[in-house]
Formats: C-alpha cells, structure tokens, sequence
C-alpha cells in the first residue's frame, strides 16, 4: 500500500523548497509583467505621439510640379525658397528638425528625393514622410490622367469578413480567427514552455537526490515510488501555484491598464462615440484596437483557461514521469542528452506542427495530433479556441489519462532499479530489462 | 529472540548472483559485524534487510516477525555514502526524515531536542547544511539515523569518513545506544573497527557467508598452541619441549614466537625464569584481519 501521508510530506517539502526560492519570485513576477507589455504596448504606442511635433523644412526645385505636403501632430512643414546650401546652415544652426529636399523631379520617376538631420530620422518620421510622398505623386499623377482624386477616395473600399460558427446547439457564435490563432498559440508556448521547465526540473531533482545519495536514507523509510510521485505532484503544484499567480496578476495589471487607457472606448458598444473623436489620422489605429478588444471578448476565456489548466497538467503528469526515470537512469545531467531526445522530440514536433495546424485546425494531421497523448496537449490547445466538438475533446483527455497511468507505472519500475543504479550509464536495453525486475 | 533472522536469502541481478542462499541470525542487542572484501554483497543484504529491495527468494524475520512495512520505522540506516540536502536548513531536514520514519511532528520535534542538545547543535538548525563543517555534517547524519528512536540501527563502513574525534563520540554512542536495547549492525571492510565492538559476526565472500558467529567463540577456536615471548638472554629450543619460530633481538632483548611441544605454558614459564628474565609472554591470539584472511583463503 502507497502512504498517501509520506507522498504529502515529500510534496509538500519539494513544494516549500522551490516556492522559497528566488528564482521562484522573480519568475512568478516578471511572467505576467511580461505579458502586459505585450498587451500595453501597441495601446500604448496608439496614444503616442514620438517626440513632439517636428519642424520640417522643405526645400522644392520643382518648377512643373506643385507639392503640399499635408501637416499632421507629428509634422510642420515649412517651404524655403532660399536653396539647397543656407537651407542645410539652417538645419545645423538649429532652426529646423530636418529638411526634405526635393528636386526636379520626373513625375514617372521619382527619384533623390532627400531628409536632412542632425540626428538619425526616426522609423516612423521616414514612414511618415514616404506616405505623403507617395500619396502626393499619386495624386499628381491623377490630376495628369483627368481623374478627380475625390472620386477616387469615394471607390476605395474596405471590407473585413466576420466569422460566424454554426454551432450543434443550433445557434450562432461570431469567431475571430486570428484572435483564436493567437489564444491557440500563445497557449501551445506556454504549455511546451511549462512541461520542459517543470519536467527538467524534476529530473535534476532526481538527479540531485541520487548524486547526493539522499535517496539511500529515503528510500529505507518510503516506497521508490511515493517518493517518485510525491516530488512530481510537489512539483506539480509549485507549477499550478506560479500559473494561478500569473493569471491572477496578468488580470490585475491589465485591468489597470485598459483603465487607464481607457481600453473600453474600443469596444463595439462604444466605438461610433469614440471614432468621432478621434483624429483623423488615428482612424485606422483606432479601428485596429476594436479588433483586438472585440477579438478577446469573442474568446470564451474561462473555458480556455479551464482547458488549458487540464492540459497543462496532464502534459506535465505524462512528461515529468518520463524526465524522473530518465534522471533515476543517470548520476549526472551530462549524460542524460541520449535519453532526453526521444521524450523531447515529440514535444518539439507538436511545436512545429502547431504553425501548420494554426492554418487548418479542422484537418485529419489536426484531428490525430492532438488525440496522441504525447502532442495533445499543445495541439489541442492550438485547436480548441477554433472550436472542437466535445466529444473530440473528451476522447483526448480520456486517451491523455490512461497514458498518464500507464507511462507513470512503467516510469516507477525504472525509477526503483534506477536509483539505485550507480557508475556505467545504462543503455535503454537494460532499461528495458529493469522494467521486468 | 534475534533481532533479524535471515533464512536462505539469494538475490541475482541478471546472471550475476549477488547472494546466494544466506542464512544469518542476528541476536537482539548484539553489535554484529557484517564484514566481507568490497562486492561481496554486504550492500545488497542489507537493502533486503532495510527493505529497499526484495529477495528473490528466502525469507528476513524481524523480531520473529515476517519482514513488513510496519518495520520500516525501527530500523536506522547510516549508507555508505553519506547524503543530505545541501540547501535544506539542519532543523527541517532533521523533522522531515523523522517524519517519513513515520514521526508525529511533536515527537520529531521531542527527539531532536534531546540530540541537539547532546551534540551542542543549538546554533546550527537554522543553518543550510551545505554551509556545515564535514564533521557537523557527520554529526547531523548520525543524528538523522537515529533520530526517530530505531530498535535496529545498521551503519554502512560508519567510521570512514569520521574524524578521530567523532569516530570517538560515534564509538560511544553506539555502545550507550546498544545499552538502551538496539541491536546494531556493522557493515565493514576494516576489521581493526570490528575488534573493539562486534560481538558477533557474519563474513561474506562471493555471495557466500564463510565465517560466522560470537567473536570471542571464533578466536578461541581458532587459537593455537603458538606464544610470544621477550626474554633478557637468548634461549635455545629444542623441538621436544618447544620450538622456536622466530628469533629477532631488539634494544638488547630477545623476541620470540614459540610453538609448544611437550610443556605446558606454566611448565615452560617455571623453566625459563631460572636462566633468564621473562619480560613477557603472551597467547598469540589470532586478529580479526587472521580469521578473515584465513577465511578467504579456504
């Protein structure tokens, strides 16, 4: 019989043990710091305005051709008529942030159009600049042909499809598709990320014990494998516990966010009010940033993350049961490359697989991956925000359980031989021949 | 009743046998020798003795008991390899193995109390023990063996490793343990260990036990008719009364191994005191080492 009260006392010392460290706090700290400055910033770069209004001069050489460089919060542009040379003096001296120089120009070709500066021209200053001219040899162009730019502007035409999953329940859910690619992703990293971080983790904790040789003194008062489960569940938990942590301050931080930035103006119910105010050229940011809101609400963001939690955990289970009897197998982190590879490869493929899957998560390769324990749960999660039929769903997990059983009775019969085991390397033929003791 | 009996225990790894059919009896409160040349298999027997692994056939008998699970918190176990978590504080390192020994907290606490006050260990258990003295952390180990009050201890080469201070205080602590009624096994290559404390022991070469039994049995058993004598003036055997072996004179004296022939040792004290000065003269008691040398022999 297994003592379910030595596995708690294991547990809970690997537990207090890992929380304790620091490493622990600063991970569990910078994770979600990490995420909202992949949320805050492109709100934060559409409130921005780089560096203050620029003073821009403009020297033009053109005689045929008429430019008007349209002004904006970011530039002033200011026409001299004093030449390419005291234009450039004036630069230098400070009077101006730059200057645009534009010669004879051919209106077919236009060609050594050039921005003076003191400093390097900013990214998004030269984006800035290129778009006008662009915009202004198009519309010279047309003026040329006989068409009225005005018309022109009144043909353009921009449509976005909407997605709208039928569902078996009969009734209709508005899916973003590349919210659920990105929701599906993001969480395919996580889990790959997770079950590598904590399942290498438990097998240096393996590892250390035996080159300790702790594990003599242990195993004369608890069973090989409560000690094998009690450190993977100990671990298990300090993972659940950095998780749960990481949720619960990425929430915090992004609900102070879009407060402060006031996220709720670019939701659907709100966005006519706010496009009204809005400057004209920060119309399609804006736009950009109703998508975006409108995206994450079409998630079912509780489900996901319940999901999620399942597949988390049963991947680490099925992993961190294979990483013990790897590290049982060894008496340094050396020599467990040869082993490693076979466990890690199908993590890895899943990974691979998951960029294509992104693009077909209804397909067969969609459909098998993600019941095969071993990549289920990153495939699934790449598929799941797309919509999966329960039933496909359940297969998975019941398919991931068993493995779970299975994989943990095989890697126990490993682990008890191996950390005994000291000196030579075994090969995976006496491996094999352990299972059978 | 002995303390462990072990009847006809053989354990094989693949082809290699690493016991083979081993009966030893191991009376309560004795200090027993568990002594054999490295790869002998004294390792093995006692994994299946602490129940680390099981034989493959044969049978270990606790108290008279069939080896259980609810054994496991009696017995003590000092490996050959001495192991703690470095990083993990003395206090919580002590109360957690005492606890998978099946310890409630208050008695873990209880018995650590009495240990770290016999050892002066107060200042150390908020300390991680990695930044311990080798010597403390010999100290703690031996107090992590003991700690939840085992009736059998069994300490794997338990003075190697120890300087000759804590080999002392590990010495004494022994014997008190055993006056408290523990019976102690002794796993060993080095017999000079064995001489001072082991009242019984158990040899094993290649899987086999080749000599058992009290240590004062087996020495005289294996005692000769052969003596060692220093003497002022040089004497003569004569292949009747005794003969000598050796002759070697030392610092003006005279050293000799004698055999005995027809007299006595009384009788042959009464002849030589009238010539010379007996300085002295001395059973040749066979050592540990002889006995085990012999046995390995045969």
């Amino acid at each position: 019989m297994v003592s379910l009260q030595k596995i708690f006392l294991i547990a809970r010392r690997e537990f207090l043990e890992k929380v304790r460290k620091r490493s622990f706090i600063v991970m569990t700290l910078l994770g979600p710091v990490f995420f909202a400055v992949l949320m805050i910033v492109p709100i934060w770069i559409t409130g921005l305005n780089p560096g203050g209004e620029k003073r821009i001069a403009v020297v033009d050489d053109n005689t045929q051709l008429i430019f008007h460089m349209p002004e904006s919060e970011m530039v002033e542009f200011l026409y001299l008529h004093t030449g390419i040379e005291a234009a450039k003096k004036l630069v230098k001296a400070g009077d101006y942030d730059g200057l645009l120089y534009i010669p004879e120009q051919d209106i077919d070709n236009p060609a050594r159009i050039t921005f003076f500066a003191e400093g390097n021209m900013s990214m998004s200053l030269q984006h800035d600049l290129e778009g006008k001219l662009n915009a202004e040899f198009e519309k010279l162009k047309l003026e040329r042909a006989g068409i009225d730019p005005k018309l022109l502007e009144n043909i353009k035409t921009k449509i976005s499809v909407s997605t709208v999953n039928l569902t078996s329940e009969g009734g209709e859910e508005q899916k973003n598709n590349s919210a659920s690619a990105g929701a599906g992703l993001g969480s395919a990293v996580l889990i790959y990320l997770f079950i590598f971080m904590y399942g290498i983790q438990v097998m240096r904790g393996v590892i250390e014990e035996k080159t300790n040789r702790i594990v003599e003194v242990i195993i004369t008062s608890v069973k090989p494998v409560e000690l094998m489960v009690g450190k993977i569940s100990g671990i298990a938990c300090v993972a659940l516990t950095q998780f749960s942590l990481w949720i619960l301050l990425s929430f915090a931080i992004t609900s102070a966010v879009s407060t402060k930035f006031q996220v709720d103006r670019f939701a659907d119910e709100n966005l006519k009010e706010t496009l009204s105010k809005t400057k004209s050229d920060q119309l399609e940011q804006a736009l950009e940033m109703n998508k975006i809101v409108s995206a994450i609400d079409s998630l079912n963001i509780p489900f996901l993350i319940g999901v999620f939690a399942f597949y988390f955990l049963g991947g680490y289970l099925l992993y961190a049961a294979l990483f013990a009897a790897i590290g049982s197998a060894v008496d340094n982190e050396t020599d467990t490359q040869q082993f490693m590879l076979p466990v890690t490869v199908p993590l890895v493929l899943a990974f691979i697989f998951a960029q294509t899957i992104i693009r077909s998560p209804d397909g067969s390769l969609a459909f098998w991956l993600s019941i095969i324990p071993f990549t289920s749960p990153i495939i699934m999660m790449v598929r799941l925000p797309f919509g999966v039929h329960w039933y496909e769903l359940a297969l998975s997990m019941f398919v991931l359980v068993g493995t779970i059983a299975l994989f943990s009775w095989l890697a126990a019969r490993i682990y008890r031989i191996g950390i005994l085991m000291y000196g030579k390397k075994p090969s995976f033929k006496e491996i094999g021949k352990w299972m059978s003791y | 009743m002995n303390s462990i009996d072990i009847q006809h225990v053989s354990k094989q790894y693949g082809s290699h046998v690493v016991l083979d059919a081993i009966s030893i009896s191991i009376p309560q409160q004795s200090i027993f020798g568990l002594l054999g040349p490295n790869g002998a298999g004294k390792t093995s027997l006692i994994r299946i003795i602490t129940g680390i692994t099981a034989p493959d056939s044969g049978t270990v008998l606790f108290r008279g008991e069939q080896f259980a699970e609810k054994h496991i918190g009696q017995i003590g176990y000092l490996p050959e390899e001495r192991g703690l978590y470095k990083k993990m504080k003395v206090g919580e390192q002590l109360i957690y193995l005492a606890r998978l020994k099946g310890l409630s907290k208050l008695e873990a606490n209880k018995n650590m109390a009495y240990w770290v006050a016999k050892f002066a260990m107060e200042d150390w258990l908020q300390k991680p023990v990695e930044s311990l003295s080798k010597g403390m952390q010999q100290k703690v180990q031996f107090v992590a063996t003991i700690i939840h009050k085992p009736s059998l201890i069994i300490l794997d080469e338990p003075f190697t490793g120890f300087d000759p201070l804590n080999a002392n205080l590990l010495k004494d602590e022994i014997l008190d343990l055993r006056a408290q009624g523990a019976t102690i096994i002794f796993s060993t290559h080095r017999m000079e260990s064995v001489e001072e404390l082991c009242s019984d022991i158990a040899m094993i070469n290649k899987a086999r036990i080749v000599l058992e039994g009290a240590t004062k049995h087996l020495r005289s058993m294996e005692q000769t008719n052969n003596y060692q004598l220093i003497t002022s003036e040089k004497i003569e055997g004569n292949g009747i009364e005794f003969t000598v072996l050796q002759e070697q004179c030392k610092e003006g004296l005279w050293h000799y191994d004698l055999a005995l022939g027809r007299l006595s040792s009384s009788e042959l004290i009464a002849k030589l005191a009238s010539n010379t000065t007996i300085y002295q003269f001395a059973a040749k008691v066979p050592t540990m080492n002889d006995l085990f040398i012999k046995a390995l022999q045969h």
